[in-house]
């Protein structure tokens, strides 16, 4: 256990102008190591154009607890969302 | 299925009175449909059982690729061969997306690969049978992989939220191998009187087995019921394996290939075929390490873990020695 291989998170953005994605994990000695593994596990089928990998202990995560405090304060913001406000049907599409 | 006879931890289902505080938060979520995910307050028991199951899920992958290995030097055309390699890379691939989930739970890949050598951790019992001839490929990815995914697919749904995504991913590229199976045996069963002998061998050593992939009846067992409470398991081991024999006795009857059971018969008023049970002492017997290839298998693995060890080392010494270099140079 001592010796283990690090694990580091992929991310790979796909064909069609999309942001890199969260797609899974995997062990690699170091980066360059890890986006060969990448492109082996997770791109055999054209699934990406792109891979990022990060060492999973770099990784800052929020708290589950937290989910009160931190998403909560913008359920009564619905001034937020366009569907807000009525617009005259007169004004046409906006 | 390919997490068989899975011992889930604890009594059984709790009576929502018996339960904590948290305890009945976590089955609310399960519930509702949420879905649970690794940093997320969970029972114990929930946690050690998801472990077994998607380690031995995980170790299951990686040894099935063994029985299918055997056939790649082997194959018949270059084409059937680099579908076969294409084939095995999955299984290889899908036994690493199962560990990376297991190990979101907190044990590590090391300690569950220790536990597959030291037989700590068992793997399907299917893959303890040899495949003798060509046409077993065949067999392979049509009953067997036909058979997980009997399990594989309803699992995409399943409480825990890392386990549900490795099983989309997985399912997504098990459609493949199990067409690529019935192509092969497809090929053997259309073709000389000897190729289509092959085929109905390869069947009638690969039925009853496949069969056993489901694990024996689980309707009255309290464990089945907490797993199933739980999400972590979707549907009883008899539901899953009728549900497999309908699908595939019409797909045999394609290829003109008898089932072996003289049982075997379409049951008007249930609506389903009625068919024999496997010999489930065989099923014993096999997993407690008697098959025809548990020795081979687990000499296998342990043979691939201890030749890697210097290069698994020799790898981690040179990142280590690159990185220091690197913050010398800074």
């Amino acid at each position: 256990m001592k010796n283990e291989w690090p694990l580091w998170e992929v991310f790979i953005r796909g064909q069609h102008g999309m942001s890199h994605r969260h797609v899974g994990s995997l062990h690699a000695p170091d980066a360059e190591h890890a986006i060969k593994n990448a492109r082996d596990v997770y791109t055999r089928r054209n699934e990406g154009v792109s891979i990022w990998v990060v060492e999973a202990a770099n990784i800052a995560a929020s708290s589950p607890s937290d989910k009160g405090p931190l998403y909560e304060p913008s359920e009564s913001k619905v001034y937020r969302h366009p569907t807000f406000f009525d617009i005259p049907e007169e004004v046409g599409a906006m | 299925m390919y997490a068989q006879m899975i011992k889930t931890a604890g009594t059984g289902v709790k009576d929502r009175d018996e339960m904590s505080e948290e305890e009945r938060k976590f089955q609310d979520r399960i519930d509702a449909g949420e879905k649970i995910e690794p940093k997320d307050w969970m029972p114990d028991d929930y946690r050690a059982t998801l472990i077994r199951q998607i380690g031995q899920h995980a170790h299951s992958e990686i040894v099935g690729t063994l029985p299918e290995g055997n056939w790649v030097t082997r194959a018949p055309t270059l084409e059937r061969k680099a579908i076969l390699l294409a084939k095995v890379q999955d299984e290889a691939g899908h036994g690493l997306y199962l560990y990376c989930a297991a190990e979101t739970l907190g044990i590590s890949r090391d300690e569950l690969t220790e536990d597959l050598l030291s037989g700590k951790m068992k793997y399907s019992s299917i893959f303890n049978y040899p495949t003798l001839n060509w046409a077993d490929i065949g067999a392979v990815g049509w009953l067997v992989d036909g058979a997980a995914i009997m399990n594989q697919v309803p699992l995409q749904r399943t409480s825990f939220g890392p386990y549900s995504r490795a099983m989309i991913r997985i399912c997504k590229e098990e459609s493949f191998h199990q067409r690529q199976g019935y192509d092969a045996i497809r090929a053997c069963a259309e073709g000389t009187p000897a190729q289509k002998k092959m085929a109905q061998d390869a069947m009638n050593r690969f039925w009853y087995p496949a069969l056993m992939m489901f694990g024996p009846s689980d309707t009255d067992s309290v464990h089945s019921a907490q797993s199933m409470a739980w999400k972590i398991k979707i549907n009883t081991n008899d539901e899953l394996r009728q549900k497999f024999v309908d699908q595939t006795v019409p797909q045999a009857e394609y290829l003109g290939l008898t089932i072996p059971d003289p049982n075997l018969k379409w049951n008007e008023e249930r609506g389903h075929y009625d068919f024999s049970q496997p010999d489930w002492s065989e099923f014993f017997n096999v997993i407690k390490g008697n098959g025809p290839c548990n020795v081979d298998r687990m000499a296998a693995r342990n043979k691939a873990w201890d030749d890697g060890e210097w290069v698994r080392e020799g790898m981690l010494a040179h990142a280590r020695k690159k990185a220091a270099a690197k913050v010398a140079a800074e």
